[in-house]
């Protein structure tokens, strides 16, 4: 219990500093990017929302930087996250609830198929040393280097353009009507295999190289000889001896893996054009939409950080030494 | 593979060509770190990138920008890499990029390597509220995703910023990782027997740092160094690839956001979109193996890896789990 408060504090912490990031980036650009946008808009923006842009970003000048700061965060306990420029006059709240949905599936099932596919492989890498999968460290070192973006394109041209099998852009067929229909989730699924395609093969290769290594370090402890003398199957000690604890780091080390794999999540939605916050941020990048921008931002941290809350509890179940601390 | 295929001394022995080849080449353990495979094949992919650097832009046959009347040419003798939508040479732009993925890499790669190496190492040897505020620090760099907080920074400079500034952001989200790494080992130096003999000889702690604990970081140190030279390569065309940074300044990013743009992919024109990432992924894959090559340099139980299942036929020995040949080579074989 004692590690799992420690953690909850500090993601308290981590959610904070990209909060206070929020705050405090616009005021430090030199020049005035939001005052042009402002201009551009006038006429269209409401006093409302002009007022909560000048609270975003710091264009009240009689407010102290603590005043601001304030009523920043009394903003962000409202849910206000600015009017988007891209979708206006849609606030960035509704922008992201429509499409965080279709990001945490994707890349929810794609992380957990990669993670899984990865370790095992990792792990038969590890057992049995000097064979196969060695000879494959080079390719899959290559396919960790593979930028997701460049696998996405490739994947298209292989999979939708030349062999027509399935669509290059989009998240579901606009023919039919979003909701729990048979007809709407088929097609969301079939959507989606190319996107979680790209982002399996990109993430495998890292979880198995990280595993693989694990498992020759954990192999030459002494309680694996032990299992061995014991005349236990190699099965046995295998997964229940070895695997088991050199999994420990991966699922650690879980929260510095998972920042990666969402920012190339990211890059492969844009590429498909895939209805997600992937999708959103290059919209908000391309028109300079920083009240989006930020909100995406906070809200891709905050995912990650609830993410890294769940793998730290599963850490707690597999590691029973984080248990006995309390 | 075979001139590092010592299993046991007794396995050794008992090839004696093996047994010359060690005693004739040993000394220097840089040589034992070239004469593992993985990290000869990423040192060699990698000279050949710095090689395209330096003398890319040179023999760029034609201005990466120019436009001519050759629209959307598969590759020929004029054009090695084929020509885009309005004409431009796309192997005139890869070779002009290839600097600037290279300098930008590197100066981010030193830049976020010096921070880790202040950070890392002042956490390890000043214990209590310094280590622990530091080490926050780094951890809560680890956990915000990095890319994100690359393209909202880089978001909001105007016009991009040039590349130093690209350079710049990139290390400001990259130094974490090897300050946690370098914290790590310092402290586990720290309390090593020679440090401790040399601190009861009265040295200060500047000298200890510099001559009893810098010399023994510095594997971990490169390592890191070129994981995060990696990792700001990545970044870098990742954000030119957005359309972040400046546009006139052409990187492998570059071509791939306007082959993006301009329907590479739905016109078939695979010679567009092929070549960089291909060059991104290969590049890649010779830092990885360098990262490798170090990780078993420091940690030779890792070096079994390199064991031929053929040689360990013959030494009657068969791999699986809990059984750890020990490797010499060159660099540990003292007498």
């Amino acid at each position: 219990m004692k590690y799992i408060i420690r953690r909850v504090l500090f993601y308290a912490v981590t959610a904070w500093a990209a909060i206070t990031i929020n705050f405090v980036l616009p005021r430090l650009i030199p020049g005035d990017p939001v005052q042009s946008l402002l201009t551009r808009f006038r006429g269209q923006i409401s006093p409302e929302a002009t007022a909560s842009l000048y609270v975003l970003f710091g264009l009240d000048s009689s407010q102290s930087i603590w005043e601001q700061y304030v009523s920043y965060w009394a903003q962000l306990f409202r849910g206000d996250l600015g009017l988007s420029f891209t979708y206006f006059p849609t606030p960035v709240s509704t922008v992201i609830e429509q499409s965080l949905p279709w990001t945490v599936t994707l890349v929810g099932i794609s992380t957990v198929i990669g993670f899984v596919l990865g370790t095992v492989a990792g792990i038969l890498a590890g057992w049995r040393r000097g064979g196969w999968a060695e000879r494959l460290i080079p390719i899959t070192s290559f396919f960790s280097s593979v930028p997701y973006f460049w696998l996405a394109l490739l994947i298209i041209a292989i999979f939708s353009v030349n062999l027509g099998w399935f669509p290059d852009a989009g998240g579901y067929d606009i023919f039919t009507d979003p909701g729990w229909n048979a007809a709407f989730i088929s097609s969301a699924i079939y959507h989606g295999i190319l996107p979680a395609l790209t982002i399996v093969v990109s993430s495998f290769a890292g979880w198995m190289l990280g595993m693989r290594n694990m498992m020759v370090t954990v192999t030459s402890e002494d309680y694996v000889v032990v299992a061995h003398a014991k005349g236990l199957s190699e099965r046995v000690v295998n997964f229940a001896y070895a695997a088991r604890n050199a999994v420990l780091p991966s699922i650690s080390g879980f929260a510095l893996s998972l920042g990666f794999i969402v920012g190339g999540s990211l890059l492969t939605e844009m590429v498909f054009s895939y209805p997600g916050i992937g999708f959103v941020m290059f919209q908000a990048v391309q028109a300079k939409d920083y009240p989006l921008m930020q909100g995406l931002f906070l809200v891709i941290t905050f995912a990650v950080l609830i993410a890294n809350l769940i793998a730290d509890m599963a850490y707690v179940l597999l590691d029973p030494r984080t248990r006995s601390e309390a | 593979m075979t001139d590092l295929a010592g299993i046991t001394a007794s396995a050794l022995d008992a090839d004696p060509r093996e047994q010359e080849k060690v005693t004739e080449k040993r000394h220097s353990p840089l040589s034992g770190f070239w004469r593992t495979p993985k990290s000869r094949a990423g040192l060699i992919i990698l000279a050949f990138f710095i090689l395209l650097a330096i003398l890319g832009p040179i023999v760029a046959p034609f201005d990466p920008n120019a436009l001519s009347d050759d629209l959307l040419q598969p590759p020929s003798w004029t054009h090695p890499f084929g020509t885009t939508q309005t004409g431009q040479d796309v192997f005139s732009q890869f070779l002009v990029g290839a600097r600037s993925v290279m300098i930008v890499g590197t100066v981010a790669g030193t830049i976020a390597t010096l921070i880790s190496l202040v950070v890392g190492i002042n956490a390890a040897l000043f214990p209590g509220i310094a280590d622990e505020l530091l080490s926050a620090l780094a951890n809560i760099f680890l956990v915000i995703p990095a890319l994100p907080l690359i393209i909202l920074i880089a978001g909001f400079i105007p016009n991009g910023g040039g590349w130093i500034t690209v350079a710049l952001v990139i290390s400001v989200t990259a130094w974490a990782w090897g300050s946690r790494v370098i914290r790590a080992q310092t402290l586990s130096l720290r309390n090593r027997d020679f440090v401790q003999a040399a601190r009861a000889t009265g040295k200060s702690t500047t000298s200890l740092i510099m001559f009893e604990i810098f010399p023994n970081l510095v594997p971990i140190i490169a390592g890191s160094f070129v994981g995060t030279v990696n990792f700001a390569i990545l970044s870098q065309v990742s954000l030119s690839f957005i359309g972040i940074g400046s546009s006139n300044d052409w990187n492998w990013g570059t071509i791939l956001f306007w082959a993006q743009g301009q329907q590479a992919l739905a016109q078939g024109a695979w010679w567009w979109f092929v070549p960089p990432g291909l060059a991104i992924a290969v590049l890649g894959m010779g830092l990885t193996l360098i990262t490798l090559g170090i990780d078993e340099f420091v940690n030779p139980k890792l070096r079994s890896g390199g064991i031929d299942r053929k040689v360990l036929r013959r030494a009657g020995m068969r791999s699986r789990v809990g059984y750890t040949p020990v490797m010499t080579d060159g660099a540990s074989r003292e007498s």
